[in-house]
């Protein structure tokens, strides 16, 4: 706090909030576009939330025609539409529901709704949108795997999605769309709400499941890899992402073919991506997987009609905190998994952060960092000391107090968190090195922290030692113990 | 205070829907809060009573999570969003009027209890950057008139945001008649009866 921001801040006008730009008054963030709607086709109404609006536009005939079906038939459409998991890490959800052993039930679903990763908002919405189509989408799994129990974990301080959640459930209990014997049929499963209470990590799947069994939320030791294979209890447990689930009303209704009729062959149908920053009209779109490029939605006019003020591109996140930062040559990438983590970053949850010529480079590092560095749950050691050193680092080099070789120390102590080469974009004749990071902890958190600072010493090291101005401290020498003088 | 028998009566509601009591740990912590406005160490004891924890073990993972409070917290707690997205449209400038305008630091509440101000994490309104939630509802694109405004409107009881510690203002309730049936999970070991239509082949 203190000296004003580089950053543009107040000093710049907000963007254009009014109804022409596209944004519903109802649903503050998303933008109407004349593209496909395959999971925010009800937005547009304002009681979308409701069971009568719902079931007056389709809803729950997704479970229809799936309880038409055998359900070894339905997990076979999941597994050929190859809808890829939304949460992060783009698992195709299919194959991660074939990992479940068999003969070791009871099996558990849980729902993630503990979005948290900077810059990611969609599966807010979707809950607090249309919570009955995230629920049909959670009876569709249960039916296909046999599962009887499914624990819908809300993040804590998303109040409003709570509301409409319960709310759901409630009136979807008394419809006889969620409990004993649904719709006339001998499909039973109860869905029941749980919610956090303030913690980023709890969105790590293995953290999500201690938080549930009533425990602090630390990730669990691996292997075992998949919760899938010991889960809630100790049982075999699938967990996927709110939005992920969303899509199987619209998938059993039209089909898989159908469904690969949108988006790119390795990643069919739609997503959602938060694009948020120094935008005309920053928004949550719903697009085109994988064809889309980041040009068309950063530029587009369909979507965010470029950067505010007629400003130039200087950096952007393409995938939520955790990802290394893209600039300007990565524009014309497709929203794909493959070719962004080859290109050095990820696209992780669906999340781009604009940031435009004004931006300091260090100063948006630092904020990043910092995130990290409050949110380690202080398991592994490289993480929680090293997220807290690379903070104060930068703080100090921000502050003025930087020295000289806080740069080769910030390199290092990134290196401690995540050995080798780091995940980085090309630049400048050096090549990209493709994602993942490696990692010295349990989990991703701590190497997460290294991308911003990585991603900006390599391209805007000169802004960094513009801000160094002190020299380093004259080394002590040290005189081992007992050694003579 | 120890829960009163209305939230008693909720409590038992809940921990019936979880196949391990304890997995109830966090929705009745909540329930506690939503009380008293922050977790007294009766209503702690009482809720370790009835998920099987001991008050250390509540105490312990209740201190993991940042929303939960020991000690009381303003009326509004106003979470103002500083990460990379509102820090882009000036959070950090946002906060530092909030703070300058009540005149506390961050972290602090006001002398009359009505309001607490803290730095936020990231709440998921990006593109409504500079973002704040007040008791976890939100206000989006808000420059610092607006806070001002919104400062008086609630200082004034225009509002329907309840006091710090409600959240969902509806709650889950499932009628005794429409449960499938919650068990632990020793006596769930049998595949449910409609993965017989896989051996049948038919539709159902």
């Amino acid at each position: 706090m203190g000296a004003p921001s580089a950053t543009g801040g107040y000093l710049a006008p907000l963007p254009d909030r009014s109804a022409g730009a596209g944004y519903l008054q109802h649903a503050p963030g998303y933008v109407l576009n004349d593209g496909p709607k395959l999971i925010t086709g009800r937005f547009v109404h304002e009681d979308s939330f409701t069971l009568e609006r719902s079931v007056a536009t389709g809803g729950y005939e997704g479970l229809r025609a799936a309880l038409e079906m055998t359900p070894a038939a339905v997990h076979d459409e999941v597994r050929a539409a190859t809808l890829l998991g939304r949460g992060g890490a783009g698992f195709p959800a299919g194959v991660k529901w074939g990992f479940l052993p068999p003969g070791k039930r009871p099996y558990y679903l849980v729902v993630n709704g503990d979005e948290s990763e900077p810059g990611t908002y969609k599966d807010r919405l979707l809950m607090e949108r249309d919570p009955h189509q995230l629920i049909e989408g959670c009876l569709i799994a249960c039916y296909a795997l046999g599962l009887q129990q499914c624990f819908l974990y809300v993040r804590g301080e998303m109040a409003l999605a709570q509301e409409r959640i319960a709310a759901a459930l409630n009136d979807a209990y008394e419809a006889g769309y969620v409990g004993r014997e649904i719709c006339g049929s001998d499909f039973s499963v109860d869905i029941v709400m749980a919610w956090g209470a303030g913690a980023y990590i709890v969105g790590e799947e293995t953290a999500l499941i201690e938080s549930l069994e009533g425990r602090r939320g630390m990730p669990r030791l691996k292997p075992p890899y998949f919760p899938a294979a010991v889960g809630l209890y100790g049982q075999p447990t699938i967990v996927n992402n709110v939005e992920t689930l969303s899509n199987l009303p619209w998938l059993m209704v039209n089909g898989s073919e159908a469904y690969k009729g949108h988006g790119s062959e390795s990643s069919p149908g739609t997503r959602m991506f938060a694009v948020s920053g120094h935008l005309r009209r920053p928004g949550v779109y719903e697009v085109e997987h994988g064809v889309t490029t980041f040009r068309e939605l950063i530029y587009g006019d369909n979507f965010c009609r470029g950067i505010r003020d007629g400003n130039e591109l200087k950096m952007f996140i393409p995938g939520g905190g955790s990802a290394p930062w893209f600039f300007e040559d990565h524009l014309d990438l497709p929203l794909e998994a493959r070719p962004v983590g080859a290109a050095g970053s990820m696209l992780g949850s669906g999340a781009i952060v604009i940031m435009d010529d004004t931006t300091d480079a260090v100063r948006a590092a630092w904020r990043v960092v910092k995130f990290f560095a409050r949110e380690s749950c202080g398991k592994c050691t490289p993480c929680r000391e090293g997220t807290t050193w690379l903070e104060q680092i930068l703080r100090r080099i921000l502050d003025g107090e930087g020295r000289p070789s806080d740069i080769d120390l910030l390199l290092d102590i990134g290196d401690n968190i995540s050995p080798g080469p780091y995940p980085v974009a090309a630049h400048d004749g050096a090549e990209a090195v493709p994602f993942p990071p490696r990692q010295t902890t349990i989990c991703p958190l701590g190497p997460s922290a290294v991308a911003p600072v990585v991603s900006t010493i390599r391209r805007f090291r000169h802004e960094y030692e513009a801000k160094i101005t002190r020299r380093d401290p004259i080394p002590i020498e040290v005189v081992p113990v007992g050694a003579a003088r | 205070m120890t829960l009163s028998p209305a939230n008693e009566a909720l409590a038992a509601e809940i921990i019936g829907w979880f196949p391990r009591p304890r997995s109830a740990l966090i929705p009745l912590l909540h329930l506690a809060q939503a009380q008293d406005g922050y977790l007294t160490d009766e209503a702690m004891r009482r809720v370790g009573e009835l998920v099987g924890a001991t008050p250390a073990e509540v105490k312990g993972t209740a201190g993991f999570y940042e929303m939960f409070r020991f000690e009381p917290v303003g009326t509004y707690l106003v979470n103002v969003c500083t990460n990379i997205s509102c820090l882009l449209w000036g959070g950090e400038e946002l906060l530092e009027h909030a703070c300058e305008s009540l005149d506390v630091e961050v972290g602090g509440t006001t002398d009359d209890g009505m309001f607490t101000v803290e730095e936020a994490e990231c709440v998921a309104a990006c593109t409504e950057a500079p973002c704040l939630q007040v008791n976890y509802r939100y206000r989006g694109r808000v420059s610092p008139a607006d806070f001002d405004r919104l400062i008086e409107d609630l200082r004034a009881g225009r509002t329907s945001i309840a006091g710090h510690g409600v959240l969902a203002q509806v709650r889950q309730s499932i009628p005794a008649d429409r449960l499938a049936g919650v068990v632990p999970p020793e006596q769930a070991r049998e595949a449910p009866v409609w993965l017989a239509r896989n051996e049948a082949g038919a539709s159902g």
